[in-house]
């Protein structure tokens, strides 16, 4: 079985999560080559064939013309699967590839099930096993799944990529920084997160209560900052902040993947959430299962004691 | 201006999940249904357009799925789509991304629409491919993860949002089809006039053999719970007694309660 791997530029920088592709097809059990559109002046560490193309001349994102450069790999190396991080450059390029080589994907693997993959549905209540019916596949792989073990080492067989044109309907203009973060939560030592559960705006300062409490700062989870109740620099998770508190107290969070990227490792973790089968439950060091407006202010009020 | 919002009926996602008998999908008795969160952008970013052009563009809305699905549909009418397809579909949770893209597309070929907005993918099934795949088989310009969009002059400028809150910005030409992360606008509540209005827009109902029949590329060998690794401590019952607990352990097993 032979995978072809895309690996991840941003800014400039390979991302760690390139690793984390090679960790995959080890795995599977499959020989690995890697596709970059990247530079010379960052390589991965491997012995693998590193097919190269020059980010400077086919843009960090611009998947009209990354596609065609990925089918030229494949076209080189016919492998049995082409791997992606399932990331914002991940799912929006591995259709397009898909849909060119009339390729099946399975989206955002988990785990591996003889032979099968298993992904998560139904935020992550529910996992189903998928089999592709095509004989190539596209996958693309969670962040954070499949880790690497030990140091990559290695330096890679380089071979160069082009294309004979750079001709797109796509632009690609620049990043935007993120927003300024009014709150430092990276150094945090006790974070109280709100979280949908807490039902309204109004309830917010309940929660902010608890963390004044107990010393620490709010936090809060994508849904609570996207309705507004929230100001983002509070945001805990992928697009949000990562953070490592002592104490995590997640109050009406039921755990997406995103949020749990961003808290996971924090030393203690306490949920609070109505639903027992709440995915923050499998991450928590304890989960009490109570309506978060009954027990936040019953626990705040012990607090202050 | 022809635009298509294509939309997909999910259940709650705070409900309780149980497989189907068959193990092919969940249980769908006892679970309450709406429309797709981020199909809800996509739906209010295409009114949002057509207000700003002057109220010219028409915003057909597109769903494939049971009986059921034509109350998300009647939502979308009341938010400001003009007329609606339904793709009547009762064994829709068994297509995988590829069909139900063709499906789509199948439909969409002939219509010629100059902007497609999806969601960027299911609160249910999350695999975020088939508005790309549908781009794809169209032949439009695609960008995905939408937080910012602006028109101009048959020029659509989005932001895409990256991992650790960067965004990525980038120019397509129409066609095209965008999809819409959470957060990309305020999705409108309907106003009671606009849900009367609604009643009376036209929902056109197509069954899947009128269009495309792709086999599955990828299929469902089994859904189940994912397994419980335990470890945390589960506390149940009186408040009170839940509290006193939870100070307890706090004050054993961390440094930072004193």
């Amino acid at each position: 079985m032979k995978a072809l791997l895309i690996g991840e530029y941003r800014q400039g920088k390979l991302l760690d999560t390139t690793y984390e592709l090679k960790a995959f097809a080890d795995r599977l059990g499959a020989d690995s080559v890697m596709l970059l559109v990247g530079s010379d002046a960052e390589l991965p560490k491997c012995d693998s064939k590193v097919y190269l193309a020059d980010a400077a001349k086919y843009g960090e994102y611009n998947p009209d013309l990354h596609k065609q450069l990925v089918l030229q790999a494949v076209e080189k190396e016919n492998p049995d699967c082409i791997v992606f991080v399932h990331s914002s450059y991940g799912w929006d390029l591995a259709p397009r590839v898909a849909v060119a080589l009339k390729a099946g994907q399975v989206s955002e693997i988990v785990a591996l099930n003889e032979g099968a993959y298993e992904v998560n549905a139904c935020n992550a209540k529910l996992r189903r096993t998928v089999t592709p019916k095509s004989g190539r596949c596209v996958l693309t792989i969670q962040a954070g799944a499949f880790s690497p073990t030990g140091e990559p080492q290695g330096a890679p067989q380089l071979e160069r990529l082009d294309l004979s044109g750079t001709a797109s309907a796509i632009e690609f203009v620049g990043y935007e920084a993120a927003e300024q973060k009014g709150v430092d939560l990276s150094k945090a030592e006790i974070i109280v997160s709100a979280g949908r559960g807490v039902g309204k705006k109004d309830n917010v300062p309940v929660i902010a209560a608890l963390a004044s409490a107990l010393g620490g700062e709010l936090g809060a989870s994508r849904p609570v900052v996207d309705a507004g109740w929230v100001d983002h620099s509070h945001q805990v998770g992928t697009t949000g902040q990562t953070v490592s508190p002592k104490l995590y107290v997640a109050c009406g969070i039921s755990g997406a993947i995103q949020h749990l990227a961003g808290m996971k490792k924090a030393d203690f973790i306490v949920a609070i959430n109505k639903d027992k089968d709440a995915p923050i439950g499998e991450i928590a060091d304890v989960l009490v299962v109570a309506d978060v407006m009954q027990f936040v202010p019953a626990f705040t009020a012990k607090c202050a004691r | 201006m022809k635009i298509l919002v294509c939309i997909k009926q999910v259940p709650d996602m705070e409900s309780r999940f149980r497989p189907n008998g068959d193990k092919t999908w969940y249980d769908e008795s006892d679970l309450a249904f709406r429309m797709n969160e981020y199909d809800e952008y996509a739906v209010e970013q295409a009114v949002q357009l057509k207000e700003q052009l002057g109220g010219e563009p028409e915003i057909t809305v597109l769903s494939i799925g049971p009986e059921r699905t034509v109350e998300a549909i009647k939502k979308a009418l009341a938010m400001g789509g003009d007329r609606a397809v339904h793709i009547r579909d009762d064994r829709y949770y068994q297509k995988d991304p590829w069909q139900i893209a063709s499906m789509i597309a199948s439909y969409a070929k002939g219509e010629s629409f100059d902007l497609i907005f999806t969601g960027m993918q299911s609160q249910d099934r999350g695999s975020a491919q088939v508005g790309v795949i549908v781009a794809e088989l169209l032949g439009l310009s695609c960008a995905t993860t939408l937080v910012g969009f602006s028109y101009d002059g048959g020029t659509v400028t989005v932001k895409r949002e990256l991992e650790g809150g960067i965004k990525g910005v980038a120019k397509l030409k129409l066609p095209a089809l965008v999809t819409c992360q959470l957060g990309l606008n305020t999705p409108r509540y309907p106003t009671l006039p606009n849900i009367m209005k609604a009643k009376k827009k036209e929902i056109a109902a197509l069954t899947p053999a009128e269009l495309s029949g792709e086999a599955e590329l990828t299929a469902t060998a089994a859904i189940y719970p994912p397994a419980k690794k335990g470890g945390g401590l589960v506390l149940e019952g009186e408040i009170g007694a839940q509290v006193d607990r939870l100070m307890g352990i706090l004050k054993e097993k961390t440094a930072v309660l004193r």
